[in-house]
Order: C-alpha cells, then sequence, then structure tokens
C-alpha cells in the first residue's frame, strides 16, 4: 500500500485503456469507468450503477440508475456540470431493489459515499449494499449555466453541436460534431467554477475503490488507481479477462509526474482558500468542514 | 431436575467482565429508533452477549427505576408537561457517564416539534423538546428513523472508547468527535443548516447527499444545489448531518476499509465459540 499526502492510498497505479471498440469510440480517455462498471454488472459484482445521464438539456448531466450496458454507455463522457448523483443512493437499493449498487463520481461524490458508509445518517441498509465505486480525477466543477455561458458565450458554439468538452493542457477545448474545435485559455473558465470546489481537498478520488482519469497517460489512455481490496480484485480479473489494455504509469508520458503536480497544485491551493476564509471579510470566519 | 440443568446450561459459560452496563431509556416517539436497534439482528444480540448488559429498558428488562449505567440511549423528546418524563431524563443525566440522543426526536425535537396537543386522553402535552433543552447530551445519532447500521457503529465505538486499548481509545474518540460536536452544536435541526451552514457558506458541492438521507423527499436540486420544502420538512437534521460539508473527519473516513473491518471484526469475535 503506497500513502501520498496528495494521491491518497494506493495499492498500484497504471495506464490503461479499454479493449472494448464500441465504449472507446466514445470515451472521453480510455474508456475505463465506463468498461468497468459493465463488467460489474455483467460479472454479478453489482445489480446496477448511479451514473450521470443524458438530461432534459444538452451536456445537462441526469443522474439516473442504469441496470443495463445500453444505459451505462449512455453515460459517456464528462459533462463538467453539477450532477447530484448521489441523491440516488438510497432510492437505488429501495426502488430499484439493487442489493449491491456501483457508483461513478468525482472526488466529493466519494466523500459523500464514504462518509455514508461510517456515519450512515438516515441511510439504513445502505452501507452494506455500496459495492463499487469508480472515481474519476476532478480539478473542478461548473454549475449548468457556467457550462452554457463557456460553450456558447467564451467559444462561440451552440450546446447542442458539441460532441465532446474537454479540459486539458491549459485549455478548455470545445469539439463539435462537424469536427470544429474551439479553445478558452483555463484563467477565462476559472470565474465560473462552483465556489463549494474550492475548499476540496482531493484531486483523484481518493476515497474510490478505483479512481481514473487523462492526467498523465497519453491521449486516448487513462492513469488508474487500484486503491482498494475490492478494488483490486474486479481490475484483477477485469485485466485477466483481456478487457483492458495497461503499461507500467513509469512508462509512459507525462506519467505520474504530472498528476502529483496537478493534484499539488489543487490541494495547496485550496488549502489556503480555507486558511484565508477563517479571515474573510471583517474578520468574519467561514467554516471550515474538515475541521 | 431437567429443567434447572437446562438453565444452567443457557448461562454465560464465561461471563465477560468488562462489559458495560447500557440502557435504553425511551421518551415520547415512535418506537422507530428502538425498532432500528433490533434491526441489528445478531449484531445486537451479540453486543449484548460480549459488550453490554442491557440494565434498562422499557420493552426488554424488568426494571422500574433508572439504573446506573455507562451508556444511556435517550430515545424520543421530552414532553415538558409530564413530570415523570423530565424527571426521567434528569435523573438519566445524574446516573450516565454518557447520555446518546438516539434519532432526531431526541436530538432535535423531530417530528413532536410539530406536536399541538389535544391528543386523547391527554390534550394538555403540547410542548416536545429534545432532551438536550434539558439536559447535556453527549452523543447525536440523527436520523428518523436512525439506521441500523449508525446505531452499531457508535455503540462499538462507545464500547472501545470506555474498555479499548489506547489505540482503540484514540480511534473511538476520533470517530465519536464529529457527533459530540453535533450534540453541542444545538437542538434544532432543519434543512435550513443546510441552506444556514453549507449553501450560504459556499460549501455546496451538489452531490445530492442530503436529498438520499431526507426522510420525507423534501429535498430537489435546482441549479443543482439542494431547494428543501420547508412544508415537507420535519425538522430531524438528517441531510445537515449527512452531508459531507457538515463534517469530513479525513483522518477516519479515509480509513473507512480499515474501521468497516474492525467493526464487522468486533461483530464476528468469539462467534467460534459458540
Amino acid at each position: 500500500m503506497i500513502e501520498d499526502p496528495y494521491l491518497g492510498k494506493y495499492l498500484t497505479c497504471v495506464s490503461a485503456r479499454s479493449t472494448d471498440k464500441e465504449i472507446l469510440k466514445k470515451a472521453q480517455d480510455g474508456g475505463i469507468a465506463t468498461t468497468l462498471m459493465v463488467y460489474a454488472l455483467e460479472q454479478g459484482i453489482i445489480d446496477g450503477a448511479i451514473v450521470a445521464g443524458k438530461g432534459d438539456l444538452p451536456w445537462k448531466p441526469r443522474p439516473f440508475v442504469a441496470m443495463s450496458r445500453e444505459d451505462i454507455l449512455k453515460a459517456q463522457r464528462a459533462k463538467y456540470n453539477i450532477s447530484p448523483q448521489i441523491s440516488w443512493l438510497k432510492e437505488a437499493t429501495r426502488s430499484f431493489g439493487l442489493d449491491k449498487v456501483g457508483i461513478t463520481g468525482v472526488c466529493c461524490q466519494m466523500q459523500a459515499v464514504r462518509k455514508a458508509q461510517l456515519y450512515p445518517i438516515n441511510m439504513r441498509d445502505v452501507p452494506g449494499k455500496i459495492a463499487f465505486t469508480v472515481g474519476l480525477f476532478c480539478m473542478v466543477n461548473f454549475p449548468y449555466d457556467s457550462i452554457q455561458a463557456l460553450v456558447e458565450d467564451h467559444a462561440n458554439q451552440s450546446l447542442s453541436s458539441v460532441k465532446k468538452m474537454e479540459f486539458g493542457k491549459g485549455k478548455f477545448f470545445v469539439h463539435t460534431e462537424r469536427g470544429n474545435v474551439t479553445t478558452v485559455p483555463l484563467k477565462e473558465t476559472h470565474k465560473y467554477e462552483q465556489p463549494g470546489c474550492h475548499v476540496c481537498l482531493d484531486y483523484v478520488s481518493n476515497l474510490a475503490d478505483i479512481s481514473t482519469g487523462s492526467v498523465g497517460s497519453p491521449d486516448g489512455w487513462s492513469t488508474v488507481f487500484i486503491r482498494t481490496k475490492v478494488g483490486n480484485e474486479i481490475w484483477s480479473k477485469a485485466v485477466a479477462e483481456g478487457l483492458f489494455e495497461t503499461k507500467p504509469i513509469e512508462e509512459v508520458k507525462p506519467g505520474l509526474g504530472l498528476v502529483m503536480k496537478l493534484a499539488k497544485e489543487k490541494i495547496d491551493k485550496n488549502r489556503k482558500t480555507l486558511e484565508e476564509r477563517r479571515n474573510f471579510g471583517v474578520n468574519k470566519a467561514l467554516r471550515d468542514p474538515y475541521a | 431436575m431437567e429443567l434447572l440443568k437446562k438453565v444452567e446450561a443457557t448461562k454465560e459459560a464465561k461471563p465477560v467482565a468488562n462489559k458495560i452496563k447500557l440502557g435504553h431509556v425511551h421518551l415520547s416517539g415512535c418506537t422507530g429508533c428502538l425498532v432500528s436497534v433490533a434491526d441489528n439482528y445478531q449484531g445486537f444480540l451479540k453486543i449484548l452477549d460480549d459488550y453490554a448488559d442491557l440494565v434498562y429498558g422499557l420493552t426488554l428488562t424488568d426494571v422500574r427505576h433508572i439504573p446506573e449505567m455507562d451508556v444511556a440511549i435517550v430515545e424520543g423528546s421530552v414532553c415538558i408537561q409530564d413530570r415523570e418524563s423530565v424527571e426521567d431524563i434528569k435523573e438519566t443525566r445524574k446516573k450516565s457517564r454518557i447520555v446518546v440522543a438516539l434519532g432526531s426526536c431526541a436530538s432535535y425535537g423531530n417530528i413532536t416539534r410539530f406536536s399541538r396537543g389535544g391528543q386523547h386522553n391527554q390534550p394538555q402535552h403540547e410542548s416536545y423538546l429534545p432532551i438536550g433543552d434539558l439536559i447535556d447530551v453527549d452523543v447525536y445519532i440523527p436520523g428518523c428513523p436512525p439506521s441500523p447500521e449508525l446505531i452499531r457503529n457508535v455503540a462499538v465505538m462507545a464500547y472501545l472508547l470506555l474498555e479499548g486499548n489506547e489505540e482503540q481509545k484514540a480511534l473511538a474518540g476520533r470517530y465519536l468527535k464529529p457527533l459530540m460536536d453535533l450534540a453541542k452544536r444545538g437542538t434544532t435541526g432543519c434543512f435550513c443548516d443546510l441552506m444556514n451552514d453549507v449553501i450560504n457558506q459556499g460549501l455546496c458541492i451538489g452531490c445530492g447527499i442530503c436529498a438520499a438521507s431526507c426522510p420525507v423527499r423534501a429535498i430537489t436540486h435546482e441549479f443543482g444545489k439542494p431547494q428543501g420544502d420547508l412544508n415537507l420538512c420535519i425538522k430531524c437534521g438528517s441531510c445537515y448531518g449527512a452531508c459531507p460539508r457538515s463534517f469530513f473527519n479525513s483522518d477516519v473516513i479515509s480509513e473507512f476499509e480499515a474501521i468497516s473491518e474492525i467493526i464487522a471484526g468486533a461483530l464476528k469475535e468469539g462467534e467460534k465459540d459458540d
């Protein structure tokens, strides 16, 4: 077990890519989260998964409980705006009757799930039914209207024409269905961020069973941290069955160094924000949830 | 003779010396919390077998007066027009090392806050207060009803705090601290807590767990942030308790795997002796 103040605890870290062509075609990066959830569902490790699916507006996620491969595939690709996924945590065990719940989500959602596991406040029968969690790397999230402003005002594209959105290399990329790529410098996106993200002390979903994201791996590949016993078992089986191509993280560019750099940037900056909050305004402190 | 032998055989082979004394004090509530305690099934029996002696409890022990105990688990709120309830809660405080408010009625008043009296056959019973309004409370277990798992976790941790080794005591202290802080924080719980202490403080991340924990489905999400229907809110305080931005003791929660194993282990330990 490796313990890192910025990357959390993990057993192993690799660079990987799904071997499922259908998943890869629409994947944000290596198709790791989708492939894992589909695998867990097909193996009976989970009965269903809470994912961020398509909402009523273009690129507005709607949290829902996916019960089939098709459903999980509908949730592919990062939407970069708020999806109150965990609102389905208890409901998934009730209305959907799931005994083994899979959950994909970003760092703060993993925090909510793990807190619910140890402090199950009004979460009757839930802790034992959380079967498998896949966490995503997350620098920051946006309200839906922010994404609308960034895509429609800054990138000058209609949200409904967008094929893929991506943060990376210091820019926000908007790819349209017709092949146009527009970029917005990161510094223009900052003011649109969700304020709650500015105190988050996690970048790589430290609390998930397996966490994944593009940073550190080459284009089309993902960096994967295997963090818990549950995660390790599922990952080992999936790799043995040929669901993923993997490379040691040490052999890929830009590698773990970049993940660590970004994690450090986010966490250090947010620690500073937490400190500043103590003296916010005229010595009027704001709450520190970690205290 | 046969019967005597049988009785003899059911007695504990090895009495556990360091069991803690546990009492369940029942005030005004719906008994849902007691059902939650019982819903731990074998876990509850295991706790009573190895870790605690139930020295007081409405439905389970034939004891009329509140005895000395290590941990008093109090369910329900106090009707202040009922002298006996008021005396009971004061006596509970006097005779217990740790007082735990079990469930939202004891912690926050919950649904009993909405009482207007007029109930047959005590129409004058109209003011119900959470126990924290009458006595000092050490630990809150919010929830309507609280989940069996949370009750189990707190029971195991309370045992470790009183009887564990140094390391276990430290862990139990860290685990229980946020629930102790909730007890210090106040005696009202409401969706408003999310508004005042999370959203207004720029802390909400729209994860949705508040909606999941609401027993009356009063919380939806508007613009990605929780929106509470205050006409539905029963003031149980669950949403605030569940929110990762109300408290998040990283040093404990990050150890979720190990702690879950410790708790499962504590409840299994010694099963082979049976």
